[in-house]
């Protein structure tokens, strides 16, 4: 093995990519729910439609787009690897446990695997849909015609379908507990942990973590009472 | 002062060797003084089965007085019992109430195989240590203490990360049996001081390979492991033992 396989395939290595793909994933995050955040607009979702078809057209975002799907999966596959050997380091567990430490900061594979399944269950929703669904229909801004994903949005968030809006509400709670320690824990992992600073990254991974949940959760339950 | 006598309910782990299957046993125990310590009521319910002729339970012990880190408990839950930062030889009965069930059992970790009842081998962390968790001397006069110049906040920084007795409660604290708090600690006491300096990288990256070859999990930075260091060692050192490791790997000659 190469010195850097043997880095990143270490114990501490492996914590490497997690905290480095978590936050690149949280960058992803911000401008998800910028674009997102146009579905309010009383435009009837022109902005949004334009936004979508810039983001599915750009080149730089394409490219971007692929290291993202990358990066969910490396995220995945060295979470399970490190809860594989974690699991191997205790198999026994304790008969009384009181540890201190947070529910979520355990929880993060929990966690992680239903943010998992909603992604995949999102892409096949709007994802999916948008890129090969030949049967939606196009809108024209003085541009060139374009998908009207709004439609498909709209009618997601639509009455009757109360049971999936549940779910999305739930998946972005869930999303909330587990940017509440990843994003702290990446910096941490990082080796910066520093007087001045760690209140501060903890502040904002704290704020972060609720302003993301809170930002998606909102979309749906607003676009479903309009 | 005493208050008076107590009477317990003891659930303990029993097992005969590293590969047999344990379980637990319930002890009754009574005329425990508040003022002994949590070994000592071990020292009255093993005299009790002996008198019986039963075999007494195995545990770990040595200074009983916080410094060795031999006694290794997970008393009702936690490393150590109920108290932050002590030891079990420094938890005393009074912090139990008459009557109450206590639940003890051994450090759970595969790189912690159990020898017998709560008694573990904790030989890893010597390994460990073997590997790089040390200054090389060389023979000669020995130099003016005052030789080399350290910061007072570097010397105390070293001396807290120095405070780690081995006891292995991070590790037993810790949902994925880690070592880091441990390794952190003792790459930390050396890597702040100049004569440590010298041989710091190749230190953390030998102990941090040791650390994996010893099946010990990974950081979630949790927190459990500091939250129940009998020594209160930070987090910080952690992100520092990341923060070597992780240079070194990038500049060090070692391939
Ligand atoms: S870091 Fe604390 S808990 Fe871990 S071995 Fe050292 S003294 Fe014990
Ligand atoms: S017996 Fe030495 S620390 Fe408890």
């Amino acid at each position: 093995m190469s010195w850097v396989a043997k880095t990143l395939s270490s114990s501490l290595g492996k914590k490497l990519l997690m905290a480095g793909t978590g936050l690149f994933l949280c960058t992803f995050l911000i401008v998800h729910l910028i674009g997102n955040l146009q579905l309010l607009k009383e435009d009837n979702g022109q902005s949004f439609n334009i936004y979508a078809s810039f983001m599915t057209h750009n080149p730089l975002i394409k490219v971007i787009s692929y290291g993202l799907y990358f990066f969910i999966i490396l995220h995945s596959a060295v979470a399970i690897w490190l809860t594989i050997l974690n699991k191997k380091a205790r198999p026994a567990d304790y008969a009384v446990s009181n540890t201190s430490s947070t529910w979520a900061s355990r929880s993060m594979m929990l966690l992680g695997t239903m943010l998992l399944i909603f992604i995949g269950l999102h892409m096949v929703h709007f994802w999916a849909r948008y890129h090969f669904d030949n049967g939606l229909s196009l809108v024209s801004y003085g541009t060139e015609p374009m998908k009207n994903l709004y439609e498909i949005v709209d009618a997601m968030y639509d009455r009757g379908n109360e049971g999936w809006i549940g779910f999305y509400v739930i998946s972005q709670l869930v999303l909330g507990f587990h940017l509440s320690h990843g994003f702290a824990s990446a910096f941490q992992t990082f080796g910066l942990n520093h007087r001045k600073y760690t209140p501060i990254i903890k502040g904002a991974g704290l704020t972060f973590s609720i302003v993301i949940a809170l930002g998606f959760a909102i979309i749906p339950i607003l676009m479903y009472l309009n | 002062m005493s208050e008076g006598t107590m009477s317990l309910t003891l659930k303990v782990w029993r097992q005969k060797n590293s590969t047999s299957k344990g379980e637990f046993k319930t002890y009754p125990v009574s005329g425990i003084s508040s003022d002994m310590s949590f070994l000592e009521m071990f020292d009255v319910l093993n005299e009790e089965l002996i008198t019986k002729g039963e075999e007494s339970i195995a545990f770990d012990h040595d200074c009983r007085e916080g410094i060795c880190g031999m006694c290794s408990m997970y008393i009702n839950g936690r490393p150590h019992g109920p108290k932050n930062a002590i030891t079990t030889c420094q938890l005393h009965m009074r912090s139990f109430k008459d009557g109450d069930t206590i639940t003890v059992e051994p450090w759970r970790a595969s790189a912690f195989p159990i020898v017998k009842d709560l008694a573990v081998n904790r030989s890893a962390f010597d390994r460990i240590i073997a590997s790089g968790g040390y200054v090389s001397v060389n023979t000669g006069n020995a130099k003016d203490a005052n030789d080399i110049l350290i910061p007072k906040e570097d010397a105390d920084e070293a001396f807290s990360a120095a405070a780690c007795i081995g006891c292995g409660a991070c590790v037993a604290a810790c949902k994925n049996a880690s070592a880091m708090l441990f390794v952190s600690a003792k790459v930390s006491q050396l890597a702040l001081l100049p004569q440590g300096k010298v041989e710091s990288q190749k230190r953390v990256e030998n102990m941090v390979a040791q650390m994996d070859v010893e099946g010990f999990g990974a950081c979630t930075n949790t927190g459990a492991c500091s939250a129940e260091c009998p020594k209160g060692i930070s987090l910080e050192h952690i992100a520092r033992l990341n923060r070597e490791y992780f240079s070194a790997k990038l500049t060090s000659n070692n391939v």
